[in-house]
């Protein structure tokens, strides 16, 4: 269920977001080395020049059998599974992976977008499970949360972006001078965006991650939890940090530099 | 022929015959055991009786020598169907007694032999069977005492006749009740087959006779009746469904497919073209939705999402689901609230929070206060000012159903309108302004069925109540969830 709502992507947001993120992989030399399992060959190609025009390197392998030994013998940040493939399932990919110690993320896209088949799919070694049809910002935002998972620093206990900063052992939140006093879902709402400054986080993995949820709300309620946070830690100050990224969903993120 | 083996083929038939094979074999060994027993007793007083003689003569013997042997044995020889005597000499040569001839060497061995005979005064009749004891007198003379056996024959004879009789009456008897029974029974079975293949065929109300002896066929004719009324639901719903589906994603389809082909015959410029394209996104984006809903619904009702049912607290769902939406109710102008008391529960956690989440949305979208709803007295327009603005969330158990309640104070949903309401696609006429796939409440109403429970929607006064209710958790055995699929109106 979940993912769909946010497939607003419109051709003028999907412009917007592919400059945008160009120059982000420019500044922060993000780039990611993605194989992507499909056995689709027109949707494999899309997601292929998806993810070059913004600026990561992507593999395809066609089947499973494929899939599994070029994952299992390159260096890859995230792998991208399709469920269901020729000559070996997504599922059995990722199991064999796991089994042979290769911990590499993966993210698993299926036509079964079920609660009950999500938690299949993470049982089963997957890091993430998109169901299709899906927008392509809604996986570019989940594939670079899991690479950065994968390479990225130990969890801290304070997270810094600009001037903003979170204890997370302390639950204290404070911007420059100012200490700000947010509700305990306001904290942690900010906590998972911080967690990921300079990441797109989408509506949906805001809603997965904070709430726990797995639908899709019909309405902006999202939206709504993120604009009170916005006026909390943003407003009366000169730099934004919380930005809303048009057809992707919102980031944090240290604006002048 | 056929008819006889089709008769053969039946289950009953085919007990029958065991239970006829054992009834004779019971029949056989009874008797049998019978005759045995029968024989033994008469043998029995046989050595008796003769014993007893042996032991009168032997004291004749021993008192008055062979002289008066001889004299007692002749003397009792001569009664009509008395024993066998015959007293011989160390020779061999007979002395006295009524027995003309015996087997070679039974006056050699002592003790107890069966022997075929001849009486000396029936000489010319055939050999009888005798059973006889030979004892050796101090002289060297030896006593043979014997009996007839013809009383034990005839005793054997008229036993095997029985048993011969019997076993062909238990045959007879038993293979005309096997046949009646089956019979009967391929006669209900054949009905039964009959109603089921015109099922088959296609006509779905058909419906099996059940008799009313209450007995086995009769119970299994009503649960598959019981079964075929689930079926033809289904078959309904499903049917309904598609129905559905063809008019409520073919209209959005259509649309999608005049928007593009307008664009591709009127748009001159980028900026046209994207316009166009990004209808075209949102409106699929609308009908993957719409798609998913209906997939939900359909699969909550089929009872497939059983898998994922846990133990949880439906006051901390409500709770939840209050934290995600106050902050939209309050931009629109409104105030949600909680009141949650314990109630546990047994369930999908996942569709439960979606079936509240979607009642919620529905009290966002439509429970803003009428404007001008106030013509009573002015004390009950303050009072009412005040609570239309509130949403409430309601967890509780009430006896053994947790309750599960949205309340608004909106416009509410008339009288007649509430059970349609919940039906797939349905809006209603004052919502058909607002966004929406028209499937919240019929999703609501489906994870209620799945859980065995249902929705209700009613008056509010004014505005609506929706109510998820449905069966609370009981301890470790919780009784299942009779899955119904019609769906309970106001």
């Amino acid at each position: 269920m979940a993912g769909e709502h946010l497939a607003a992507l419109r051709a003028g947001d999907r412009h917007a977001m592919v400059t945008e993120r160009r120059t982000l992989l420019a500044d922060s030399s993000n780039q990611m080395r993605l194989l992507i399992i499909e056995d689709d060959r027109e949707s494999a190609d899309y997601l292929v020049k998806a993810f070059r025009e913004v600026g990561h390197v992507a593999e395809l392998a066609s089947d499973g059998e494929e899939g599994l030994s070029l994952a299992d013998g390159g260096d890859y940040d995230v792998l991208v599974i399709d469920r269901m493939l020729p000559k070996r399932d997504g599922l059995s990919v990722i199991g064999s992976l796991r089994d042979k110690g290769n911990r590499t993320p993966a993210l698993i896209l299926s036509a079964l977008g079920q609660v009950d088949d999500r938690i299949k799919g993470l049982r089963a070694g997957g890091d993430d499970y998109l169901p299709k049809p899906y927008a392509f910002a809604e996986l570019l935002a989940r594939v670079e949360v899991l690479s950065r998972r994968h390479g990225g620093p130990a969890e801290d206990t304070v997270y810094r972006v600009g001037d903003l900063e979170l204890d997370r052992l302390s639950h204290r939140v404070a911007r420059g001078a100012d200490e700000l006093t947010l509700q305990p879902r306001e904290f942690r709402l900010l906590e998972y965006l911080m967690k990921h400054a300079g990441q797109v986080v989408t509506r949906t993995m805001l809603l997965e991650n904070v709430w726990d949820y797995h639908f899709d709300p019909q309405t902006n309620v999202i939206d709504v939890h993120i604009s009170r946070l916005r006026s909390k830690i943003d407003k009366g100050f000169e730099r934004p940090l919380l930005h809303t990224i048009r057809g992707a969903g919102y980031m944090i993120r240290d604006g002048v530099r | 022929m056929t008819a006889f083996g089709k008769l053969f083929r039946t289950t009953a038939f085919r007990l029958t015959l065991v239970y006829l094979l054992l009834f004779a074999l019971f029949a056989a060994s009874l008797l049998g055991y019978f005759a045995w027993n029968t024989r033994r007793l008469i043998t029995d007083q046989i050595t008796a009786t003769v014993g007893e003689e042996i032991g009168l003569l032997s004291d004749v013997f021993n008192r008055r020598g062979l002289r008066g042997l001889v004299f007692a044995i002749e003397n009792r020889a001569l009664r009509p169907g008395s024993n066998l005597y015959l007293v011989t000499t160390p020779a061999g040569l007979a002395v006295a007694g009524n027995v003309g001839s015996l087997q070679p060497g039974v006056m050699a061995t002592t003790g107890w032999t069966e022997t075929a005979y001849r009486r000396l005064d029936e000489q010319d009749k055939t050999d009888h069977r005798a059973l006889v004891n030979v004892t050796e007198l101090s002289n060297g003379f030896r006593l043979l005492i014997g009996r007839d056996l013809e009383e034990r024959h005839r005793i054997f004879a008229i036993v095997a006749s029985a048993a011969q009789w019997s076993v062909l009456i238990v045959v007879i008897l038993g293979l005309g009740g096997g046949i009646f029974v089956a019979r009967r029974v391929l006669h209900r079975i054949d009905a039964m087959t009959g109603t089921t293949q015109r099922i088959m065929a296609g006509d779905l109300s058909g419906r099996l006779v059940v008799g009313r002896s209450g007995d086995e066929l009769d119970r299994l004719a009503e649960n598959l009746n019981a079964m075929l009324e689930r079926i033809e639901a289904l078959m309904m719903g499903l049917k309904e469904v598609s129905d559905n589906i063809a008019h409520d994603l073919k209209t959005p389809l259509t649309r999608l497919r005049n928007r593009a082909e307008e664009a591709l015959a009127k748009s001159s410029n980028e900026s046209e073209y994207r316009a166009a394209l990004e209808r075209t996104i949102e409106e699929s984006d609308g009908l993957i939705r719409t798609f998913n809903a209906l997939l939900m619904i359909a699969r909550a009702e089929s009872g497939q999402a059983r898998d994922n049912m846990a133990d949880f607290d439906a006051a901390e769902v409500a709770q939840g689901i209050q934290e995600l939406y106050e902050p939209l109710a309050e931009d629109n102008g409104l105030v949600l609230g909680v009141q949650a008391e314990p109630a546990p529960l047994h369930g999908n956690r996942e569709l439960i929070s979606q079936a509240l989440a979607n009642l919620v949305e529905n009290a966002i979208k439509y429970g803003q206060p009428r404007p001008a709803a106030q013509p009573l007295g002015a004390d009950t327009a303050v009072v009412t000012a005040e609570a239309d603005k509130t949403i409430l969330i309601e967890a509780r158990r009430e006896g053994d159903r947790i309750i599960l309640g949205v309340i608004d104070h909106g416009s509410g949903i008339p009288e007649a309108d509430r059970t349609h309401a919940i039906e797939r696609f349905v809006r209603l006429e004052a919502s058909r302004t607002l966004p929406g796939s028209g499937l919240g409440l019929s999703l609501a109403s489906a994870v209620a069925t799945l859980h065995g429970g249902d929705l209700t929607l009613s008056d509010a006064q004014p505005g609506l109540r929706a109510t998820l209710s449905i069966p609370a958790r009981t301890g470790e055995g919780l009784a299942a969830p009779t899955p119904d699929v019609q769906q309970n109106g106001a």
